[in-house]
C-alpha cells in the first residue's frame, strides 16, 4: 500500500484491496464562526478498525460524531461537504437521522447505561423498533451480551439494575446495547479512557472480535491502544487530517514530521 | 484573638448556635401543642369545694381544677372586688363546673381565699351529653319508665349496660335518619329534576303529563316508604326514651337525664391510673374518629381530617401532570430565549403571590365563571340552586393545585437539567427520536425530582387556609365527600379542613375555655397529618431513587 498526502489535510490512502464503507468528501465543520474541521477527505474501509489519534481539541471526536450526525444536536454547529455511507450522502435532506443512527452505532467515553435492568438496556434499541416478542428479545439479548463478552458475568442477573455493574462491565453493556440493533458501523469515542487496565484489555479484545462483523472507528488518546487494535490510523491536528496510513506504517515509519513528533511524545 | 478567628472556631459556634435555636423553636412549638392538646383527654379528678359567691352566700361546687394564676390586687379592685387584706396579688383558680343548663356557663374563676374544704368525693360522675355539654355531679337512681331499677352500688354496672343499649339505639336512629331517609329524599329530588329536565327540553304536554303521572305513583310509593320509616323511628325513639338517670349536683339540685342524651359517663375519682389510661386512649380515638358537636366545641374532628386528606390527594392528582408537562416543555422543547426567560420568571414569581389572592381568583374564575358555566351546561334542571357554581371540594383542590404549580415546575425543571447529557446521547445514538428519549429515559430518571416537587407542594397545600375559606371549606360539613353512592367522590360537596378548623375553634367559638384544648389538639393533628403525608411521599421518592440510583439527584 502506498500513501500520498499533503500537509493541508488532503490525505489519500490507497485502499485498493478494501471495500470503502464511509467516504468523507471536503468536510468542513463550523462551531459558530470558528472552523473546527478544515476540509477533511478520507475513506474508511469496511470491517476494519480505523483509529483517530491526535492531541486534545484536534477535532477527532468531532469528526467521529459527524458519522452518525450527533453534531446535529449542537445548535451552533454547521457542516459543509459530504459523508457517504455506502455511497449515500448521510447529510442529504431525505435521510432519516434515527434510521442512520441505527446503521451507525456509537459508544461514548463514559459508560452511559440507562436506568433500567441489564436486559432492558440491551433490548432498548429493539423495543424502539417495535420488537416486543419475548423470544426474539431473549435471543438478541443473549447473542449481544455474548458478542460483548459480558454474558458469562451477567447471565444470572439480567433483571438487575444496570447501575450495579462495574465501569468496565457497564462499558461492555453499552457495546452490547449498540450491537443489539446490528449496526453496520460502530463508532467508539475513547471507549476505554475511563476504565482500569484490565477492563481496557477486555474492551480491546472485544474490538478485535467485533471487526469481523462491523466497521469500527475508534477515537483514542492512547497511542499503544491505537497500535494494538487498529488496522488504519489517522493522525489529526488542529482540525486537519495530517496523516492517514496503515497502522504499522504509521507507527514505524510516519511520513510526516508532525506525526513522528506526536507519536514519539515530543509534543501534544 | 486573631488566631482564634483564623481557626474557624467562631464560625462553627455560630452555625451550631443557629441549629440549636432552630431545634429549640421546633421542639418548643411541638411540645406546647402536644402538652396542651394532649392533656385535655386525661380524665382529671373532680373536687368538691365550698365557694363564697359574689353576694357573700356559700355554695358547694363539684369541679375540675383547670389552672391557677396570679392576679394583681389593682386589677381586682378595678373590677369591683373587695379584698380582705393588702397583699399585692392573689391566686385565682379556673374551675370547670360544667352543668351549663344549671349554671349557664361551664367555666368559672374563683379567688383562692373564697374556696375552702377541698375534697374528692368518691362517687362523683362526669356525664358527656349530646346537648348542654358535660354534667358533673352524683348519680342517684337509674329509672326505667319512672321505676327505679338500680341505685347505690348496683347503679354503676346497671348504668353501663343501659348506656350500651342507648348508644346502640342512637346508632340505629342516625342510620335511618341519615341513610335511608336521605335516600328517599334523593329519590324525590330526582323525580322533581326529571320533570324539570323534560320541561327544559321542551317535551310535549302529553309526555309531560305521562311523566307527572308516573312520578306521582313513584312519589306515593316513596311517601309510603317514608311513613314506614317514620313509624320505625318513632318506635326507636320511644325505646330510647325508656331509661333515664336521676342525678344531683353538688349543691343539691336534682336532675333527670335521659339516657338517649348520654354519650359517655365515667367516675374519675374511682379510676386507677390504668383505667384513666384506657379512658385517655379511647378519648383520643373518639376525637379522631367522630363528628364535631356543639358548634365544634365538643366531639371529634374526623370530617376535617378526611376533608384535608381528600383535598390534598386530589390536589396532587391535578398538579403533578400539569406541572410535569409544563416543566418538560419549558426545559426540553421551548426555544431558549428572552420570551422563555420571561415565562420562567413569571412562573417562579407565582410562588410568591399571597395565597389569599389565589383564593380570590379561585372564587371569581373557577367557582363563578367555570362553575357557573358547568351548571348552565350540565345541571340546568337544578338551577337556580348551584351544583358546581358554588365553592366545593373540586374548586378548593384546583385552587391549591394552581398555588403549588410553580413548586412542581421548578423542581421538575431542575431534575431534568441534572440528567447527564451522555444518557440522552446514548439513547439518541441507538436511533431513538427526541420524544422517545424523553419518555423512556429522561423522564423516568427525573421522577425523584418530581416527587421532591410534590412533597413541597403537599407540605404547602395541607397547611394552607386562607384561600380555602373562599373556595370550598366550611365550618361544619359532617357528610364526607367520598361515600358508597355514585359517583363515589362528590367533587361539588363542601368540606371541612383541619387548618380552617383551627381557625374556627380558635376565633369563632362561643365557648373559649372549652375549645382551647381542642384548638391545640387539632393543631397537633394537622402537624402530624402533614408529617405523615410528607413521609409517605419521601418514602416513595427514596424508593424511586433507589431504583435509579447513581444517575439521579
Amino acid at each position: 500500500m502506498t500513501t500520498q498526502q499533503t500537509l493541508n489535510g488532503d490525505s489519500e490512502l490507497n485502499l485498493a484491496d478494501e471495500k470503502v464503507k464511509l467516504q468523507v468528501n471536503d468536510l468542513r465543520l463550523y462551531y459558530g464562526e470558528s472552523l473546527a474541521l478544515k476540509t477533511i477527505n478520507m475513506k474508511i474501509p469496511e470491517k476494519r478498525v480505523t483509529a483517530f489519534i491526535g492531541p486534545s481539541g484536534c477535532g477527532k471526536s468531532t469528526l467521529l460524531r459527524c458519522f452518525n450526525r450527533m453534531n446535529d444536536l449542537v445548535d451552533i454547529c454547521r457542516i459543509e461537504g459530504q459523508i457517504l455511507l455506502d455511497g449515500q450522502n448521510i447529510y442529504d435532506k431525505a435521510v432519516d437521522v434515527a434510521e442512520l443512527r441505527r446503521q451507525v452505532g456509537m459508544v461514548f467515553q463514559k459508560p452511559n447505561p440507562f436506568p433500567k435492568t441489564i436486559y432492558e438496556n440491551v433490548a432498548y434499541g429493539l423495543r424502539l423498533q417495535g420488537v416486543n416478542d419475548r423470544r426474539v428479545l431473549d435471543e438478541v439479548v443473549e447473542t449481544s451480551l455474548k458478542g460483548a463478552a459480558l454474558w458469562n458475568e451477567v447471565k444470572d442477573r439480567l433483571h438487575d439494575n444496570a447501575f450495579g455493574l462495574s465501569g468496565g462491565q457497564q462499558q461492555r453493556l453499552v457495546i452490547a446495547r449498540a450491537i443489539a440493533i446490528e449496526p453496520e458501523v460502530l463508532l467508539l469515542d475513547e471507549p476505554a479512557s475511563a476504565l482500569d487496565p484490565i477492563s481496557t484489555l477486555k474492551i480491546e479484545e472485544l474490538i478485535n472480535e467485533l471487526k469481523e462483523r462491523y466497521t469500527i472507528v475508534i477515537v483514542t488518546h492512547n497511542m499503544q491502544q491505537a497500535a494494538r487494535v487498529s488496522d488504519y490510523t489517522a493522525f489529526m491536528y488542529m482540525g486537519n487530517l495530517v496523516e492517514y496510513a496503515a497502522t504499522n506504517k504509521m507507527f514505524t515509519n510516519p511520513s510526516q514530521q508532525q506525526t513522528e513528533d506526536y507519536i514519539t511524545g515530543r509534543f501534544g | 484573638m486573631k488566631a482564634w478567628f483564623k481557626t474557624g472556631t467562631p464560625w462553627i459556634w455560630l452555625n451550631a448556635g443557629a441549629i440549636a435555636l432552630c431545634l429549640v423553636m421546633v421542639i418548643g412549638v411541638l411540645g406546647l401543642i402536644a402538652v396542651q392538646g394532649g392533656s385535655h383527654f386525661w380524665p382529671a379528678d373532680l373536687q368538691r369545694v365550698q365557694a363564697v359567691q359574689a353576694d357573700g352566700s356559700k355554695k358547694l361546687l363539684l369541679a375540675e381544677h383547670v389552672r391557677t394564676e396570679q392576679v394583681s390586687a389593682v386589677t381586682l379592685k378595678d373590677s369591683g372586688v373587695t379584698l380582705p387584706d393588702n397583699a399585692e396579688s392573689y391566686a385565682r383558680h379556673l374551675l370547670k363546673v360544667s352543668n351549663r343548663d344549671v349554671y349557664g356557663r361551664d367555666f368559672a374563676w374563683f379567688l383562692d381565699y373564697d374556696l375552702s374544704n377541698w375534697e374528692k368525693p368518691d362517687n362523683a360522675i362526669v356525664i358527656e351529653r349530646r346537648e348542654w355539654g358535660n354534667f358533673q355531679g352524683f348519680p342517684l337512681q337509674l329509672l326505667q319508665q319512672d321505676k327505679v331499677i338500680a341505685e347505690g352500688e348496683a347503679l354503676w354496672p346497671a348504668l353501663q349496660a343501659a348506656m350500651a343499649r342507648a348508644n346502640a339505639l342512637h346508632d340505629d336512629i342516625s342510620e335511618i335518619e341519615n341513610g335511608e331517609i336521605g335516600k328517599i329524599n334523593k329519590a324525590l329530588e330526582a323525580l322533581r329534576l326529571g320533570k324539570r329536565t323534560l320541561e327544559l327540553n321542551g317535551a310535549s304536554a302529553e309526555e309531560l303529563s305521562r311523566y307527572v303521572q308516573q312520578a306521582a305513583q313513584d312519589q306515593a310509593a316513596l311517601d309510603a316508604q317514608y311513613a314506614g320509616l317514620q313509624q320505625e323511628l318513632e318506635a326507636l325513639y320511644s325505646q330510647a326514651k325508656r331509661d333515664s338517670l336521676k342525678v344531683v349536683t353538688a349543691e343539691g339540685k336534682e336532675l333527670t337525664i335521659n339516657l338517649s342524651n348520654i354519650v359517655h359517663a365515667h367516675m374519675p375519682n374511682r379510676m386507677s391510673v390504668l383505667d384513666k389510661t384506657v379512658h385517655y386512649v379511647a378519648a383520643i380515638w373518639h376525637f379522631l374518629s367522630e363528628d364535631p358537636r356543639e358548634a365544634n366545641t365538643e366531639g371529634g374532628i374526623f370530617p376535617a381530617i378526611f376533608g384535608t386528606v381528600t383535598m390534598v390527594i386530589l390536589m396532587s392528582i391535578i398538579v403533578t401532570p400539569f406541572g410535569v408537562l409544563a416543566a418538560i416543555y419549558l426545559r426540553e422543547y421551548a426555544k431558549q430565549g428572552t420570551m422563555l426567560k420571561i415565562i420562567r420568571i413569571s412562573v417562579y414569581n407565582l410562588a410568591g403571590v399571597p395565597s389569599i389572592v389565589y383564593g380570590v381568583f379561585g372564587l371569581g374564575f373557577f367557582v363563578y365563571i367555570m362553575g357557573g358555566n358547568i351548571d348552565a351546561l350540565f345541571y340546568p334542571e337544578k338551577l337556580p340552586a348551584p351544583t358546581f357554581g358554588t365553592p366545593g371540594l373540586f374548586w378548593a383542590s384546583l385552587t391549591l393545585a394552581l398555588l403549588t404549580l410553580p413548586v412542581v415546575i421548578v423542581s421538575t425543571e431542575e431534575g431534568l437539567s441534572r440528567i447527564p447529557s451522555t444518557i440522552r446521547m446514548g439513547s439518541l445514538a441507538l436511533g431513538a427520536t427526541k420524544s422517545e428519549t424523553l419518555w423512556k429515559v429522561v423522564v423516568p430518571l427525573a421522577t425523584p425530582a418530581m416527587m421532591t416537587g410534590l412533597i413541597l407542594a403537599i407540605a404547602r397545600a395541607a397547611g394552607e387556609v386562607a384561600p380555602l375559606m373562599l373556595v370550598g371549606v366550611v365550618k361544619l360539613a359532617p357528610t364526607l365527600p367520598v361515600d358508597g353512592t355514585f359517583p363515589f367522590v362528590h367533587l361539588d360537596q363542601k368540606i371541612m379542613h383541619l387548618g380552617f378548623h383551627v381557625f374556627d375553634v380558635g376565633f369563632q367559638s362561643p365557648n373559649v375555655e372549652a375549645s382551647r384544648p381542642l384548638l391545640y389538639a387539632t393543631a397537633l393533628v394537622l402537624v402530624v397529618l402533614i408529617v405523615l403525608l410528607n413521609m409517605a411521599a419521601i418514602h416513595l421518592r427514596n424508593k424511586l431513587r433507589e431504583k435509579y440510583r447513581s444517575e439521579s439527584d
